[in-house]
């Protein structure tokens, strides 16, 4: 019973990275279609850049908050400079910039900072929190902060007028520019918000799956995984889908197919969903009328 | 100074390499209106996405005085041309008080804001009533009146209007025109009104603009027998 409770646990908190990660595919999807597959190596990049910080003696928050705002920065000027002049460009041309950008973030990781595999630090250390060992102390913590990312963004786009402003930009960018939103630039805070939110994916996943330039390709696969799921054009289905992914690929990894095999379980699901309902589980239902 | 709010001297518009507006002359008195009429095709829309900045175009515009020909649309919206575009130009998926709040997006006077959106309900009582609704399930008047309704929470120098009777019954124009006219003649909002209904825009404006394919084909005060005529002549068909 314990053992399961442990896998459970450990598949909530893979699944936590998985569901903001999966936040920050939808948040970019949704204004422009498409799905940015160098977000993986963006994240594994800002986190390298914290571990960085860290090895240099800063204490781990500073390191911690530091990052978000470099990467915010990071995933601003990245629009600004290499996704935008493709924005009419057809979406082929977008896919190999985004595969073109990943590759060049493994490569720069790799040529900064080695191919070894590295520890990376955890604020959340020492005894677990919960009496019954079920859950480690950073499974607990990276859980908590997973869900507060979730309901920052949520609060964000509820009830800020940027981020009312974002989601108008998204749907409706002519109208937008009606009113005197400056479209291109909510396009780029959400490559920045997207970057944050990846960075801390990164810095939560890096304690468990270590530190090395590929740490995140598989975390990608099951936040995309997670994202069709629960809906590509819901923030919180996919959220929910990632957790949701993180929990059965733990479980089907300890119990039914071995990890050797658990990456394949990520494609079967979005196979399978998309068999089944293209729109995902949360996706959504248009209600408008023509 | 002249009377003017808005003045276009010269204006070409451009779709790509093609050229669908071609040396347009008029303007709009500062409290004005000013009525587009032409036939289907004519080039009324393409003259408000110009003003706009949505399109590719030359000429001397100015708004109050100032050129506003070489800026951005953000940055016309900023400075108080509000654009009520065809199709109305709705965010679906947004609730009404989302759609109005946009339009407020770039004011800071938040008392100023809580004003005009009381005065908005005033004139549309229903859009308060459903302001928790999503606005793409709206009906299409409805639609009208939160796009008029999002344009005056903007506090327009000029309120551009693209066929605000499109596709609605004939009562439901009857109010939105009746309201159209009390915010021109008590409030002082200057417009630039689009219409193919050219009776209903004629007795809203006191000038009129006819465009024959891209170009101004007569334009004046819109109470004169010649205005109606030359109006009836080559685009109402009689
Ligand atoms: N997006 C576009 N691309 C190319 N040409 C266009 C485009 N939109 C309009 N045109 C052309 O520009 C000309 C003027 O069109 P416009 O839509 O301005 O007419 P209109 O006067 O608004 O007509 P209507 O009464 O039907 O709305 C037409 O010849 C039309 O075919
Ligand atoms: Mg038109």
């Amino acid at each position: 019973m314990n053992a399961f409770l442990h896998q459970l646990a450990s598949g909530a908190a893979l699944g936590g990275v998985y569901a903001i990660m999966a936040l920050a595919l939808v948040m970019i999807y949704q204004a422009t279609q498409l799905v940015n597959f160098a977000q993986g190596e963006m994240a594994m990049f800002s986190t390298y850049f914290a571990w960085k910080l860290t090895d240099l003696g800063w204490p781990y928050w500073r390191a911690f908050a530091v990052t978000v705002v470099v990467s915010f920065l990071g995933g601003v000027l990245i629009e600004r400079v290499v996704v935008r002049p493709f924005a009419k460009a057809p979406v082929l041309a977008s896919v190999i910039v985004f595969i073109g950008l990943s590759l060049i973030f493994n490569a720069l990781a790799g040529w900064l900072y080695g191919y070894s595999v590295t520890d990376f630090p955890t604020p959340f250390d020492g005894p677990p929190w919960f009496g019954q060992r079920a859950m480690s102390a950073h499974e607990s913590g990276s859980i908590l902060v997973s869900l507060a990312v979730l309901m920052l963004v949520y609060a964000f786009f509820r009830f800020t007028p940027l981020g009312l402003a974002m989601r108008a930009a998204a749907q409706n960018p002519t109208s937008s520019r009606l009113v005197g939103i400056r479209v291109g630039w909510m396009l780029a805070i959400g490559w920045g918000l997207a970057a944050a939110i990846g960075a801390i994916a990164g810095m939560m996943a890096a304690p468990i799956v270590y530190l090395d330039p590929n740490m995140m390709a598989g975390v990608l696969l099951y936040a995309f995984a997670g994202a069709v799921l629960g809906g590509i054009d819901n923030p919180f289905g996919a959220a929910f889908g990632g957790f949701a992914v993180g929990v059965t690929e733990n479980l089907m990894g300890a119990y039914v197919v071995g990890s050797e095999v658990k990456l394949s379980v990520a494609l079967a699901i979005i196979v399978g969903v998309l068999v089944w309902r293209p729109s995902g589980l949360f996706g959504r239902r248009l209600v408008a009328r023509v | 100074m002249s009377g003017a709010i808005l003045e276009v001297r010269g204006l070409n518009a451009f779709y790509g390499p093609i050229q669908a507006l071609f040396g347009l002359d008029f303007a709009v008195e500062e409290g004005g209106a000013t009525a587009l009429l032409g036939a289907n095709g004519a080039g009324k829309t393409t003259t408000l996405r110009a003003l706009s900045g949505l399109i590719r175009r030359q000429g001397d515009i100015r708004l109050g005085g100032k050129p506003i020909a070489g800026l951005s649309t953000e940055a016309i919206a900023r400075l108080g041309v509000a654009h009520v575009p065809d199709g109305r130009g709705t965010f679906t998926e947004l609730t009404v008080e989302e759609n109005l709040r946009l339009g407020a997006y770039v004011r800071s006077d938040r008392r100023g804001v809580r004003r005009d959106f009381e005065r908005v309900f005033g004139y549309f009582p229903r859009l308060a009533e459903r302001r928790r609704q999503q606005a793409g399930t709206l009906s299409g008047g409805e639609q009208q009146m939160l796009a008029i309704s999002r344009a005056l929470l903007m506090r327009p120098a000029l309120l551009m209007l693209d066929e605000p009777s499109f596709g609605l019954a004939p009562m439901v124009v009857a109010e939105i025109f009746r309201i159209l006219a009390a915010i021109n003649r008590d409030e002082g909002v200057s417009m630039l009104i689009v219409e193919q209904n050219a009776s209903l825009a004629l007795d809203l404006a006191d000038r009129a603009v006819l465009i024959e394919t891209g170009r101004a084909a007569m334009s004046g005060p819109s109470q004169t027998r010649g205005a109606d005529d030359a109006v009836r002549r080559s685009y109402l068909g009689y």
